[in-house]
C-alpha cells in the first residue's frame, strides 16, 4: 500500500524528537494559560507561576484536571486568553444547567486545526481528486465547519449540505459524482435504506469513504456500513475542547485512530482516582490542547473511556493510536450523534406546571436512526378535560425539547401515576438500543 | 348548567375497566359516554347521575378527570329534529368542540350534549333559537 501524507516530516517524526516538540508547545500553551483569569489562579496553588517551571513533561503531572464544571464556571471570558480582537471564531456549547461552555479561536488556532484535519483527510487515502459531502450540521456543532476547512485546504470538491434532508443528499451524490462522505454511521445506514425509495442504485453513485463519527459504533457497524456501500468507512474523534474533529483519525490500515500527538498531549486516567494508566489500559481520556492560544486547557477530562494502542502501525505514523471510544464516565446520551445530558431534558420538562413529577426517556432504534421518547405523567390538578390543552401540552414539551436540545423527540402523556416509580435515584433513562 | 366528567386515559387494555369498576363502587349510574381518542391516549367524557362524587371518587384513585359545563339540548326524537339544532348552529357561526347524543324515550325525546367554548353566552343563543336546554334533571332525567 502506498502510504501518503499531509505533513509526513511531523506524521513520522520520531518519538524523543515528539516529545522535544510536545515539551516546546506545553510550555508555550502553560504561558497562554497564565493569561487566563482560570489557570492563574489554578496554576498559582501548584506553584507554577511561569512557563519555565514546566521542566520535562513529567512536569505535566503537576497539574490538575480541568473538567467540564471549570469551564462553565468560566463562562464566558474566564479562560480567553488573548485579547479580543484576535478572537475570530466562537464555539458554544449548549448548557444543561443553564450555563453554556465556550471556546475561542485565533486565526492561527484555526489554521492549525485545519492542518490536523488536512492529515486526517489525506492519510485516508482521500484526496484533492474527491467530491467531499459534508453531512455533519454546521453552525455552533464543530463537526461540521471543522471538517469543511481542512476538505477545502487539501482542495476536495466541497458540498457543504450539512445534515438532514435525506432525498437532496442522495441526489447531490448522485448529480456531482460524490466520492467521499463525513457522517454519523446511523444517519449513513439509515441513507441506505432511503436509497431503493427514491430509485438510485449503488452503481449511480460514485462513492468510495466515508469518515464516520460523533457517536458511539461497534466494528460491526463499520463492517455494515462497507458492505452495504462497497467503500471504505474510517473512524473521526474530536472533541469541540480540543478544537473538534480531528484529534484522531484512522489512517487506511484502519486500526485505531492516530491521535495527532504533536498537537495534544494524550492520557488515560483510571476516571475514579485520576492515577494515570499506562498503554492498553481502558480508562478516561485526557487531552492537553498545544495548538490553540485563544482557549488554552490543560488535562481536560474528556469523560470519553478509551485506551492506547501498543506498538508501532504500518503506515509509519509515530503518533499513537487511541482505540474507538468504548462508553462515558457520565450519563450523556449520544442520539444521531447529538449529544444530550438527561438533565437537559428534565429541565425542559420540570418548567412546565401541568407536567407531573415523573417522566422517562426512552430511546429505541427506528430502522438506523435513534428515536429519543419522552414519557411524561400528567398533573392532575391542572387538568380541566379539554383535548385541546393535551394537545397543546405535548406540542409544547417537543417545541421546548426540540429548542434546547436540537433534538425532535416523540412526546407520550401518561397518567398520573402510571410510570414506574424508584425508590432513591429514579431509572430515568431506558435505553433499548442494542449494545456493542 | 349540567357537568360533563372527563377523564385522561392511556389508550392501554384495562382503562376503561378500571374507571368503570370506581364508578360502580361509588354507586354512580353512566347516562351516556363516549372517547376521544388520541392514538397513545384518550379522553373518555361521560354524563353520570352524580358528577361530583364520580369526580372525587377518580382523583381518589389516581386519575386525571375534570367536570365541564356542557349544553344539553332536549330535542324531539324524529326526522329533522337535529336539521334544526345544526341550522341554528350555522345561522350563529356556533363552533362545536365535541358532540354526543343518547335517547331518553324512544321516538319522543333525544338529549344532545354539546361542548362549546362559550357555554353561557350559547345556551341564550339556543334558547332564544326556542330550545330546551336542561340543567341538572338531565342526570336523572
Amino acid at each position: 500500500m502506498e502510504v501518503r501524507f499531509w505533513n509526513k516530516e511531523i506524521e513520522t517524526l520520531d518519538r524523543p524528537a515528539l516529545e522535544q516538540l510536545q515539551l516546546k508547545r506545553l510550555r508555550e500553551t502553560v504561558g497562554y494559560a497564565l493569561q487566563t483569569h482560570f489557570y492563574k489562579n489554578r496554576l498559582a496553588k501548584t506553584g507554577i507561576t511561569s512557563p519555565e517551571d514546566i521542566k520535562t513533561l513529567a512536569d505535566l503531572k503537576k497539574i490538575p484536571y480541568t473538567t467540564k464544571d471549570d469551564m462553565r464556571e468560566s463562562y464566558p471570558r474566564g479562560l480567553l486568553a488573548v485579547s479580543s480582537d484576535e478572537v475570530v471564531r466562537i464555539h458554544t456549547s449548549s448548557g444543561t444547567t443553564g450555563l453554556p461552555t465556550v471556546i475561542y479561536y485565533t486565526r492561527e488556532d484555526l489554521d492549525n486545526w485545519t492542518e490536523n484535519l488536512a492529515r486526517c483527510i489525506i492519510a485516508t487515502g482521500a484526496g484533492r481528486a474527491d467530491v467531499f459531502q459534508n453531512m455533519m450540521s454546521y453552525g455552533m456543532f464543530t463537526g461540521g465547519l471543522g471538517l469543511h476547512y481542512g476538505a477545502e485546504k487539501v482542495g476536495m470538491t466541497v458540498i457543504p449540505i450539512g445534515g438532514g434532508n435525506t432525498k437532496r443528499q442522495i441526489q447531490l451524490m448522485k448529480d456531482f459524482g460524490t466520492t467521499v462522505l463525513h457522517i454519523t454511521p446511523s444517519y449513513l445506514l439509515h441513507i441506505h435504506d432511503k436509497l431503493a425509495e427514491v430509485e438510485v442504485k449503488l452503481s449511480d453513485l460514485a462513492l468510495k469513504r466515508a469518515f464516520i463519527g460523533a457517536e458511539p459504533h461497534s466494528e460491526n457497524t463499520r463492517k455494515k456500513i462497507e458492505d452495504l456501500f462497497h467503500i471504505d468507512a474510517y473512524n473521526s474523534y474530536g472533541l469541540s475542547e480540543m478544537n473538534g474533529p480531528g484529534v484522531a483519525f484512522e489512517c487506511e490500515y484502519k486500526n485505531g485512530m492516530h491521535t495527532w500527538e504533536d498537537g495534544y498531549i494524550m492520557e488515560i486516567i483510571d476516571p475514579k482516582t485520576g492515577a494515570v494508566l499506562s498503554e492498553e489500559m481502558e480508562g478516561e481520556i485526557v487531552f492537553t490542547n498545544l495548538i490553540r492560544r485563544a482557549t488554552p486547557l490543560l488535562r481536560y477530562r474528556t469523560r470519553d473511556l478509551g485506551y492506547i494502542i501498543k506498538g508501532a502501525c504500518p503506515c509509519g505514523r509515530t503518533h499513537r493510536r487511541l482505540s474507538r471510544i468504548t462508553g462515558r464516565t457520565d450519563d450523556m446520551l449520544i442520539v444521531n450523534g447529538v449529544n444530550v445530558f438527561p438533565s437537559q431534558i428534565e429541565e425542559v420538562i420540570m418548567r412546565i406546571p401541568q407536567v407531573g413529577t415523573n417522566y422517562q426517556i426512552h430511546l429505541e432504534k427506528d430502522g438506523a436512526l435513534d428515536k429519543l421518547i419522552i414519557k411524561v405523567e400528567i398533573y392532575s390538578k391542572l387538568f380541566h378535560g379539554e383535548m385541546s390543552e393535551l394537545d397543546n401540552l405535548k406540542r409544547k414539551i417537543k417545541e421546548d425539547l426540540r429548542a434546547s436540545i436540537i433534538i425532535n423527540p416523540q412526546v407520550e402523556l401518561h397518567e398520573p401515576g402510571s410510570l414506574p416509580v424508584f425508590e432513591g435515584k429514579a431509572k430515568r433513562v431506558v435505553d433499548n438500543r442494542p449494545k456493542f | 348548567m349540567p357537568k360533563e366528567l372527563s377523564v385522561f386515559l392511556e389508550n392501554k387494555p384495562g382503562r376503561l375497566g378500571s374507571v368503570a369498576g370506581i364508578l360502580a363502587e361509588s354507586e354512580i349510574n353512566v347516562r351516556t359516554m363516549t372517547l376521544q381518542d388520541r392514538g397513545e391516549f384518550g379522553l373518555m367524557k361521560l354524563i353520570v347521575d352524580k358528577p361530583e362524587i364520580a369526580d372525587l371518587a377518580l382523583k381518589d384513585n389516581g386519575f386525571a378527570s375534570a367536570l365541564k359545563d356542557i349544553l344539553a339540548i332536549l330535542l324531539v326524537d324524529k326526522p329533522g329534529s337535529f336539521n334544526k339544532l345544526a341550522a341554528a348552529c350555522d345561522k350563529h357561526n356556533i363552533n362545536i368542540i365535541d358532540a354526543y347524543g343518547f335517547v331518553i324515550e324512544s321516538n319522543k325525546q333525544a338529549v344532545f350534549c354539546v361542548e362549546v367554548s362559550e357555554p353561557d353566552r350559547i345556551k341564550k343563543l339556543l334558547q332564544q333559537e326556542g330550545f330546551t336546554l336542561l340543567e341538572e334533571e338531565l342526570y336523572e332525567f
